[in-house]
């Protein structure tokens, strides 16, 4: 409440207030778990610890065993249960405490959900979505950081997205609990304590953001930056500094990687003439190396005054020291040196 | 002459003591033969092989009661499985069928068994070798011959192949080793969630009961009690790897350790269907999953590019032609305590060749797929997308 009165004050704004990534995503299961009955939540800590990351909290003591349900510590197992009961009626969200777990899984998620609407012609829709936190932390090393972004938005049949704010987190998750498709739900950990203001109409009950849009973040006219999750905050930081020497940067969300929303890229560099993509993700086959080819295919590759460049993760597994970790992935700084390269300024 | 054969028929009734309508046999009694319909024994009792358990009381019962009606059934079932797998066979070897194509002529009891003891509102899921169950759950031949041959009439429309097909309540079809478990393991807890009184039947092989996934989902479908009958069909060979060489313990009826199971004869259609009866009681009870092990053989090689004679000998196929084939094993039932006529059955065995000829002529004569619909079905209830072609101009469409 406190909270809230202070960013009304503060920004003035009739409206608006504040809550968390993590509160808007507990929010927007809540809702579909009353709005569906056939909906339902499994994986591991879900009910009775409230979730590995809190982002469940609540559910089970207002839901019960029923809908909130407890897995042993068996991805393949319980990732193909999800995906069967799926198939049989009902509309699962299956967490992974982390996206890492899920490779144990991978084969359910591709093989068995995203392949079987085709290979039976219609026949057999998987209404699932596969959630849970996606890429770096703070300090769990190298077989817990890794982003799967790509990975995933590799394969046909499967809807991969990747929300940066609370609206994103909870509009996104909406759609995709409401998506008769499987859905990869790509969050962060470091974004769940995050609070965001929240316009009014994203509370209604069914406020929801469509897969494949990306937005605008921050309008601009010499460069576009392309990004998705936590580092749109850094390019919006990066864009900030810009602005006080003079660089104008048009800031793209892009919401969701499968399918990308290319004709908001190309738009946007049709007008800047001036592309940085930034991403978590290793360099090698990664969503900037997916967008560089997208523009050159398309409409604007004869609108660039200058190569695509990359920001990315560096091409190592993540080290554990701080100041290792911290140089493993696009900083502010990192983005700024990019775009004044680009723009060879 | 009808009238003359009634009088004997019912004048031997009356010496042995017993009803002309409701007689109990054991194996290998013969009663006089009888051309009239109304002569033909209604019903008989069969002894049927004791089921070896793990973790219970008791097992199915050891006698089976089986009508005229159900036996000849039963029969055409069998029968219709083998001859289309047969005519799948001639037609791979003609190359109008291609890729994979692994055939379940030898197994037929099982699938027939399993479909005589639930209902059609229960689900069934199993692995590759799915052409049996994709019949028995519904599906027409020609409709499964001509996906085999990947034509446009075939049920997946030829987009899926011989391990993907798919009916009501039949979820494949899954080319996976093991994947279909936690799957039916899913769809069992669908039932239980949605209270339906429904069961899944979740089919795996001796070569897929090694699997790690399988353990995983045994745990979940016991801690939850779920609906479900995991049924390891054990043809002896996972390819080519005999279940000797592949398992610390071929007692697959007991590798759910904490889940009840049963060892049942697999070529025996009633032994099937009276296992998988008691198993199905025994999931819509709640007393949570049972594994049946359906002891089992199947004539050709792993698919069709495997001989199938390399890690096992032509006798030992034959010997099980011989002396265990299902169709034999209840034709001979059926004859013996005069419950069909050998020309009822021929008669029977004619209609089927003809169906499947005429399902094979289908299935070679109906067009491929068009390229339209080269990109359909990527999602369901969404609007039409584009989809990217070979190269950057090629634009194709896809709509659900």
């Amino acid at each position: 409440m406190a909270a809230s009165l202070r960013c009304f004050l503060r920004s003035g704004k009739v409206g608006t207030f504040l809550v968390t990534v993590r509160d808007a995503l507990n929010q927007a299961m809540d809702e579909e778990l009353e709005r569906d009955e056939r909906v339902f939540l499994l994986g591991e800590e879900v009910a009775q610890y409230d979730g590995a990351y809190k982002v469940s909290r609540g559910l089970w003591k207002k839901y019960g065993d029923k809908r909130i349900i407890d897995t042993p510590i068996s991805e393949m197992g319980f990732a193909g249960i999800a995906v069967g009961a799926a198939m049989a009626g009902l509309r699962p969200i299956c967490e992974f405490m982390t996206f890492n777990f899920s490779m144990q899984a991978i084969d359910q998620v591709i093989n068995s959900a995203a392949k079987t609407y085709y290979m039976s012609a219609g026949l057999q829709p998987v209404p699932i979505v596969f959630r849970g936190p996606n890429g770096a932390s703070a300090g769990v090393a190298a077989q817990h950081s890794q982003c799967f972004a790509a990975w995933y938005a590799h394969c046909p049949g499967l809807k991969v997205v990747s929300p940066w704010n609370s609206e994103d987190a909870r509009g996104l998750l909406k759609a995709a609990i409401r998506d008769d498709n499987p859905v990869v739900f790509l969050e962060n950990e470091l974004m769940y304590g995050v609070p965001f203001e929240m316009s009014d109409e994203s509370q209604s009950k069914d406020f929801t953001i469509p897969i494949g849009k990306a937005k605008v973040e921050r309008q601009g006219s010499h460069i576009t930056l392309v990004s998705h999750s936590r580092f749109v905050g850094h390019c919006l930081d990066a864009a900030a500094v810009l602005a006080k020497e003079g660089v104008d940067c048009e800031v793209i969300n892009l919401r969701t990687i499968r399918p990308m929303d290319v004709e908001c890229i190309e738009g946007s560099v049709m007008k800047t003439n001036h592309l940085v993509t930034v991403e978590g993700g290793w360099p090698q086959f990664g969503i900037g190396a997916e967008i560089c080819a997208r523009i050159m295919e398309g409409p604007a590759f004869n609108f660039l005054d200058a190569p695509v460049t990359r920001v990315t993760g560096v091409d190592i597994p993540m080290p554990y020291a701080k100041i290792l970790e911290e140089n493993s992935l696009p900083q502010v700084k990192d983005i700024i040196f990019s775009v004044k390269k680009t723009l060879n300024v | 002459m009808k009238t003359m054969l009634a009088i004997i028929s019912n004048a031997l009734c009356r010496i042995t003591g017993r009803s002309a309508g409701e007689q109990t046999v054991s194996e290998g009694a013969r009663v006089v033969a009888s051309r009239s319909l109304s002569d033909f024994t209604p019903q008989a009792t069969f002894d049927i092989k004791k089921c070896d358990v793990h973790r219970l009381e008791a097992g199915p019962p050891v006698r089976a009661e089986l009508t005229r009606e159900q036996g000849l059934q039963y029969y055409r079932t069998m029968q219709t499985v083998r001859r289309m797998e047969l005519k799948a066979d001639q037609l791979y070897k003609q190359k109008i069928i291609r890729g994979f194509c692994h055939l379940y002529d030898g197994q037929e009891a099982c699938a027939a068994g399993i479909e005589a003891a639930i209902n059609p509102s229960d689900h069934l899921i199993t692995a590759y070798r799915a052409h049996g169950y994709t019949f028995t759950r519904g599906v027409s031949i020609r409709e499964i011959l001509a996906e085999l041959t990947g034509r446009r009439g075939g049920v997946a429309k030829g987009k899926g192949g011989s391990m993907h097909m798919y009916a009501p309540h039949f979820y494949g079809g899954n080319g996976i080793v093991g994947a279909q478990v936690p799957l039916g393991a899913g769809i069992a807890l669908a039932c239980q969630y949605q209270g339906n009184n429904q069961i899944c039947v979740t089919l795996y092989g001796d070569g897929a009961a090694n699997q790690g996934q399988l353990f995983e989902t045994f745990n979940m479908a016991a801690l939850w009690k779920l609906p479900c009958i995991f049924v390891c069909e054990n043809n002896k060979y996972g390819m080519g790897t005999s279940v000797e060489r592949a398992s610390a313990s071929t007692d697959y009826y007991k590798r759910g350790d904490f889940i009840p199971g049963l060892r049942v004869d697999g070529m025996d259609v009633l032994c099937v269907r009276e296992a998988a009866k008691f198993a199905a009681d025994h999931c819509r009870a709640g007393k949570g999953p049972i594994i049946m092990e359906l002891q089992t053989y199947r004539y050709h090689g792993h698919s069709m590019s495997d001989p199938g004679v390399s890690y096992r000998t032509r006798e030992e196929i034959q010997e099980v032609r011989s002396k265990s084939d299902p169709i034999s094993l209840l034709k001979e039932r059926l004859l013996s305590n005069n419950m069909a006529s050998v020309e009822e059955l021929k008669e029977i065995d004619i209609q089927i060749r003809k169906e499947v000829e005429e399902a094979a002529q289908f299935a070679t004569s109906d067009p491929e797929p068009p390229l339209e619909e080269l990109c359909n079905h990527i999602f369901s209830n969404d609007p039409p997308l584009e989809v990217r072609g070979t190269n950057p101009w090629s634009k194709l469409k896809s709509i659900s």
